[in-house]
């Protein structure tokens, strides 16, 4: 054989003993294994390895792009920009021009991103327990639908959460033509349904009422988390903060809860009350506002300083003051906080009234309990679930997942294959927001425009989509329902509708969309409720972290300390301090809670401030399936629950067990040292509050030169209202892994910046945010042998990953104790899709070295090398870290000392600000800003703080 | 020299008994290597002692494997049982030295029969010490880094920590020990090569013995070089146990940030190396009838070290709850506090218990001339230096400046199997020994018999 006449491959013979199979017996084989193959699952996307010809217009490897999309939670949309690296998203960030964002994001929105990449999202529909393709989907829903066509739907039932989409409304009612007789339902576990049904007394017509936090002065939370909780928590947190930065013109928050929430925790002045008492005083309050109907309510002399205080402080600040109720207080009490902003002026002004943002609004226990008679009296055939996960989060009184074993044909389609999948005749996988065209309103209406950053991973499909195998009609592309539903109705005037379109793609929202808000005649007097005898009520609560159970396999969520107990992978039945002791409770011991019919051990956890005769339930917990995260954490409240209502009576009974928390903090206390400092608005004014800056003492070493920049942040105490957003956003900008519930439990989580929380003698919470303090004599630096952690030349204390060997000396010798070290590998090196949602200018650790927070160094590499192209210095602002980014009351500001005019120059000029334990002359670069509260003499204001009250 | 015609007689000067000749000594104490069976207890304690190193070495392996993650160390504990038994196995490394050179240049002829033995046991906790640190890297394998070596990078060390000078101080201990204990060897392995019956055991220990004929020219250089080693090792026992108290001292920890460190560390110790020579003298000379050479006296003067470092160790106390409530420093008194009160309190008082209580009871002659008494208080005291270094390391840790990161210390399944690993290896290594090499120094033996001879008349 001539050289090249030879293959490129050897073909060598077959070894002795093996037949050969022939030409075509081995052809037979190949087509049978490829078949084979391809029949288990879809494969992976085709991918053509071609290089570029033209370069694609915005993506330059190594440049990260970001898209104006937005994310849809509980039907509400928040805008945000979602960060790519070549064609991967890897980061949320704020959308500034969005109204539910501002430019900041909470916690959800930041682990969307885990969520999209999440290994155990459904990757295929699945028939019963069986794999099943899109084709046979296709195919079979076509069937149903021609066969639900012949007698016009009547079978047919539509289960969705809210819905805010105005290209869903199109489809549905497009829908109607064909299928007259369908019916579509609605449940959100935590739909505030009570509110509605307040308007409806006060207004006979459904609102939704906005707050304008910033013109009020005097805020009066009865039990409404609006800092925690809902579609606004972000607007109304920058809102909030607004109003505590002027101290010229001060003002205060009055928060009385059931279960301690943000509100609470930020207020100037706290009082914990069960329902009926809450209720009691409100009525009370409105008698002595002059509202009549009040009068005949006996006083409560626990309460009646309160009712005094406020009604002097809300007859002061007519027209600036703002009452707003929570889910826990009975309609006809909510319609009399409507009447009691009418009262005092404040309609128009600090609340507006607006049309519901959610279509067709209506009362979602209401709608899914007529879903369930339906099915059980057999009137349902054909039941197509989108998004939702009733089976697991319907009340449990309602006893959905029998009704359900019902109906014939089922359909369920969502993230997960969770506990409803798993009934359904079919489930089919859900594509994600950051994978789909559609659309959302936010919550004061602004139409926001959800664009995919990516093709489905999984051949995943959006809702409308899903809802489109049923029927014959047109097949639409979603971006073209997108673009002639709402590119067809755009605001613009004279405006080339094209170039409006493009605008509003790259703003991510349609301006100027916000709903107006309504003039309404005076409000109808309510009847007072029965406030209903003193028992154990038990409150449900949306979970801080894992919300309604839809985010309880998100790992990053599951290891977010929640803010007033510092728990982590655990809900707890939150019992009053005196309550616990009456029952002989204490921190772990298991209780049995029985409610609607069904019995659930849950361990208990006493939370100073909260009401007595309550138990506080977080959902979202007890999951069975929601993947290999969520399954098992915690336990689930929703059984306990009879209807849609969040309060109930409820029986306790200790069973002797114990628990063990993964707690990240335990004490409150500060032990008397100045950490978290705070003062009243008095003491500030008479000077009393600062300044706190010593000269620094020299030290042993050197001092280093800055001659460039020179990088330090300040955090303002008195705008952090504790949310934990800079904590999820530092965990997704810099690859922090999580560690798990068992380490967490041995004190080994990940988190470069973690929110402290601390609560006074007088029962006031601090929160404080801890990155690193980045210090000018640092600690850690002179004691590393190998020189691993070195202070570099913009004052950085940086961390060399990989000339680190573990010594753990530097963490030992922080005071501030902000590192964190691989004590195992924690990163998960295993998983694609984790892999391909990280951010690529961050590296990955391995196990066995340190690491801590860094200032987002990669953040000023961008930036400086921007500016250098430019030949210009980094200007002020150009570096935004991830939690000052994240932080929705801005408490958080970076940048650079050598530059007189910088933001975090003018926040360190104040007197108010001071450097944590400065008396160990570590200098540190991040400073804070002392917490300032405006406790109400009135009710004895001691200057310490909001009071606690049980 | 005596008269070759008459060797010398001993007399019982308290630390020899009478009637010990130059050969009958070589015999007794050569015997113990060459001739006498292992006999069963001896075999069991071997085996035993050997599964304990097996599971260290298998601990070992499995730590390098998983990580430092096995143990209970966190944040903010995240040092634990590895540096306590590193500070522990140290002190203990530290009397064997203390005995052979600082007791030579005293000229204080009760370490002659004790030297050998307490030197072996330094080497041997000092080299186990000298892995703690390393295993307790979180990446092990780069342990050499510490080591100034030419690279191309130009990394070198980072000077200002007291982990690099703990490296250099170690290794210089544990090198200078090593040449001390294998010089005062030389004269002995020769002994043995010409005992040794078998023709391996003739070259091995003539390997060994590098040549050794007992020339006068020989006794005289290894006189002179015995000296000057001995020189040599006196200062770094004062050095190796101060620059380790460094590694706390620098920390601004409080509970680590105090400038009584080294003198405590020293004397804490000496505390527990006295302590663990007793522990070892003991079972040994029962063991294998030494009892006329570590005599009666021999312990009591150990005791009496034992019973005046406890009470250095007890100012040391004093002197650290002294300046934490005269400073005034909120954090050191808490530290003070916590101690007392606080989680491991437990620990704190039987530490006290341990190491200042029952020490006390060497006031007592009884006591002091009662073997299993002393025994028993030996024992004790090691537990209670061990109390000590896990308290000093992990107590000042757990409750430090920010209570927001508080945090506790709970020892897991590894880092007890550690613990008594480390303890079995060093047993082990000690039984070897002692089949391997003369327990007692049989050249010095032979001069003390002519010394007490010579007095007598």
């Amino acid at each position: 054989m001539k050289p090249e006449d030879r293959p490129f491959i050897p073909i060598r013979p077959l070894p002795a003993g093996v037949d050969d199979p022939g030409r075509r017996r081995f052809l037979h084989l190949m087509a049978a294994s490829l078949a084979l193959a391809g029949a288990g699952c879809s494969g992976p996307p085709p991918e053509h390895i071609l290089p570029y010809v033209k370069m694609p217009e915005g993506v330059l490897p190594g440049q990260p792009a970001f898209y104006a999309t937005t994310l849809v939670r509980q039907g509400y949309g928040q805008g945000v920009l979602v960060e790519s690296n070549l064609g991967r998203p890897t980061k949320v960030e704020g959308n500034p021009l969005h109204p539910a964002s501002r430019g900041a994001t909470d916690v959800f929105s930041q682990a969307a991103l885990l969520q999209f990449w999440d290994p155990d999202r459904s990757q295929a529909p699945w028939q019963g327990g069986q794999l099943a393709s899109w084709p046979e989907a296709d195919a079979t829903l076509l069937d149903w639908g021609a066969a639900l066509a012949r007698d016009g739907g009547a079978g047919l039932r539509i289960l969705t959460g809210t819905m805010t989409s105005a290209t869903w409304l199109d489809q549905w009612r497009s829908l109607g033509k064909r299928f007259p007789g369908a019916r579509w339902h609605r449940y959100d576990p935590l739909h505030d349904d009570g509110a509605l049904r307040a308007a409806e007394l006060a207004f006979r017509r459904p609102v939704d009422m906005l707050l304008h936090l910033e013109r009020a002065r005097v805020v009066v939370s009865l039990d409404a988390d609006f800092l925690g909780q809902g579609p606004a928590a972000v607007a109304h947190a920058r809102d909030f903060a607004a109003t505590r930065s002027d101290p010229a013109r001060p003002t205060r928050l009055y928060a009385l809860e059931v279960v301690p929430g943000l509100p609470g925790a930020n207020a100037d002045e706290r009082l914990g009350l069960p329902p009926p008492r809450l209720e009691a005083l409100v009525w009370r309050l409105a008698a002595r506002l002059g509202v009549d109907g009040a009068e005949s309510l006996a006083p409560d002399s626990g309460t009646a300083a309160w009712e005094e205080a406020l009604a002097a402080a809300l007859r002061a600040h007519r027209g600036e003051s703002l009452l707003v109720a929570g889910p826990t207080l009975s309609p006809p009490t909510r319609a009399l906080v409507h009447v009691l902003n009418q009262e005092l002026g404040n309609l128009g002004r600090t609340v507006d009234l607006i049309a519901p943002v959610e279509f067709e609004p209506g009362s979602h226990g209401d709608s899914l309990a007529a879903l369930c008679e339906d099915m059980r009296e057999g009137r349902v055939d054909t039941l197509l679930i989108l998004g939702g996960n009733p089976v697991y989060d319907a009340p449990g009184g309602l006893d959905f997942a029998a009704a359900l074993a019902g109906v014939p044909r089922t359909v369920h389609a969502g993230l997960y294959r969770d506990e409803t999948a798993r009934r359904c005749a079919w489930h089919l996988p859900l594509a994600h927001d950051l994978e789909r065209w559609g659309d959302a309103r936010g919550f004061d209406g602004t139409v926001s425009l959800v664009q995919p950053l990516i093709r489905p991973l999984y051949g995943a499909r959006s809702p409308r989509e899903i809802l489109a195998m049923l029927g014959a009609e047109e097949r639409e592309s979603d971006y073209d329902a997108l673009r002639r539903v709402v590119g067809g109705r755009l605001p613009g005037r004279g405006e080339n509708p094209e170039a409006a379109w493009q605008r509003c793609l790259q703003e991510g929202q349609v301006a100027g969309s916000a709903s107006a808000p309504l003039r309404l005649p005076a409000a109808a007097r309510p009847r007072p409720p029965d406030f209903g005898p003193r028992l154990l009520t038990a409150v449900f609560l949306p979970d801080a972290a894992v919300d309604d159970g839809a985010f309880a396999n998100n790992a990053w969520l599951q290891e977010l300390p929640r803010p007033l107990t510092k728990l982590t992978w655990d809900n707890a039945a939150l019992l009053a301090p005196a309550t616990a002791r009456a029952l002989g409770l204490e921190n772990g011991d298991e209780v049995e809670l029985s409610a609607a019919g069904h019995r659930v051990r849950a361990p208990v956890w006493v939370l100073p401030g909260q009401a007595e005769e309550t138990v506080g339930i977080p959902l979202g917990y007890g999951r069975r399936d929601a993947g290999r995260v969520g399954n098992g954490v915690g336990f689930d409240g929703y059984r306990l629950r009879s209807g849609a209502g969040v309060t109930a009576p409820v029986g306790l009974k200790p069973t002797g067990g114990r628990h063990d928390f993964a707690c990240t903090q335990a004490g409150d206390s500060m032990e008397g040292r100045p950490l978290a400092r705070h003062a009243t608005a008095a003491e500030a004014q008479a000077g009393k509050a600062g300044p706190h800056r010593k000269e620094p003492r020299d030290s042993l070493y050197p001092a280093y030169s800055y001659p460039d920049y020179a990088w330090a942040m300040a955090i303002d105490l008195n705008a952090c209202i504790g949310c934990g957003a800079c904590t999820i956003a530092c965990q997704a900008e810099n690859n922090i892994p999580v560690v798990g519930r068992e380490e967490v439990m041995k004190g080994r989580q990940m988190h470069w910046i973690r929110v402290d929380r601390y609560r006074t003698e007088a029962g006031a919470v601090l929160f404080q945010p801890v990155p690193c303090m980045h210090c000018e004599n640092a600690p850690c630096e002179a004691v590393c042998p190998v020189g691993a952690t070195v202070h570099d030349s913009e004052g950085l204390n940086v961390q060399v990953y990989n000339r680190c060997i573990g010594t753990r000396y530097c963490s030992n010798n922080c005071p501030y104790k902000v590192r964190r070290f691989n004590f195992l590998q924690y990163a998960d090196n295993d998983e694609e899709s984790l892999k391909a949602g990280r951010n690529p200018e961050v590296t990955v650790r391995r196990r066995g070295v340190m690491e801590k927070c860094n200032y987002c160094l990669q953040r000023i590499t961008r930036a400086r090398l921007a500016a250098e192209k430019e030949g210009r210095s980094i200007s002020d602002g150009e570096v935004v870290t991830a939690c000052e980014a994240v932080c929705p009351t801005r408490a958080i500001v970076f940048g650079n000392l050598n530059d007189p005019a910088s933001r975090v120059n003018r926040a360190k000029a104040s007197p108010l600000d001071y450097a944590l334990l400065e008396e160990l002359n570590t200098r540190p670069r991040t400073t804070y800003r002392i917490r300032i509260t405006n406790p109400d003499p009135a009710l004895g204001g001691n200057g310490k703080g909001g009071g606690g009250g049980e | 020299m005596a008269s070759r015609t008459q060797p010398p007689v001993s007399r019982d000067i308290g630390v020899l008994k009478a009637g010990w000749r130059y050969a009958s000594i070589s015999d007794k104490i050569a015997d113990t290597v060459l001739s006498r069976p292992t006999g069963w207890p001896g075999w069991l304690l071997f085996l035993a002692t050997f599964a304990g190193t097996l599971a260290f070495f298998g601990a070992t392996a499995w730590l390098f494997a998983v990580g430092v993650g096995i143990w209970g160390v966190n944040i903010p504990v995240a040092w634990g049982y590895a540096i306590g038994n590193f500070v522990w196995w140290i002190g203990i490394g530290h009397a064997g030295t203390f005995i052979s050179a600082v007791l030579y240049l005293l000229r204080q002829r009760w370490r002659t029969s004790i030297n050998r033995f307490a030197e072996s046991m330094t080497l041997f906790a000092a080299g186990i010490a000298g892995l703690f640190p390393i295993l307790h890297l979180g990446r092990p394998w780069f342990f050499y880094w510490l080591i100034p070596y030419p690279d191309v990078m130009n990394v070198w060390p980072q000077w200002r920590s007291p982990l690099v000078w703990d490296f250099f101080a170690i290794a210089t201990y544990l090198t200078v020990s090593l040449l001390f204990w294998y010089v005062g060897l030389i004269p002995d392995l020769a002994t043995l090569r010409d005992r040794a019956a078998t023709p391996f055991k003739r070259y091995a220990y003539g390997l060994a013995a590098l040549g050794w004929r007992g020339e006068a020219r020989h006794w005289a250089r290894y006189e002179h070089a015995y000296l000057l080693l001995a020189g040599l090792a006196t200062p770094l026992v004062v050095l190796v146990h101060s620059v380790v108290s460094l590694d706390f001292a620098v920390g601004n920890t409080p509970g680590y940030h105090s400038t009584i460190f080294p003198p405590y560390f020293v004397a804490g110790a000496l505390f527990s190396g006295f302590a663990m020579v007793l522990t070892l003298a003991i079972p040994l000379r029962r063991f294998f009838g030494l009892e006329d050479f570590i005599t009666g006296k021999h312990l009591e003067y150990a005791a009496k070290v034992v019973l005046a470092t406890s009470w250095i160790v007890l100012y040391s106390y004093g002197a650290e709850i002294f300046t934490a409530f005269y400073s005034g420093d909120e954090f050191e008194v808490a530290i003070v506090m916590d101690r007392w009160t606080g989680a491991y309190a437990p620990v704190y008082w039987a530490m006290l218990a341990c190491n200042v209580g029952v020490p006390q009871l060497l006031w007592w002659r009884r006591v002091r001339r009662s073997v299993p008494a002393l025994f028993v208080i030996s024992l004790l005291v090691n537990l209670g230096m061990w109390m000590e270094r896990f308290l000093i390391v992990v107590s000042s840790l757990h409750h430090d400046f920010m209570p927001s990161a508080w945090g506790m210390f709970y020892p897991t399944f590894w880092d007890w199997a550690f613990l008594f690993g480390s303890i079995a290896f060093f047993v082990w290594l000690f039984l070897v020994f002692l089949r391997l090499l003369p327990a007692i120094s049989i050249a010095e033996m032979r001069l003390l018999v002519r010394e007490s001879a010579e007095e007598g008349r």
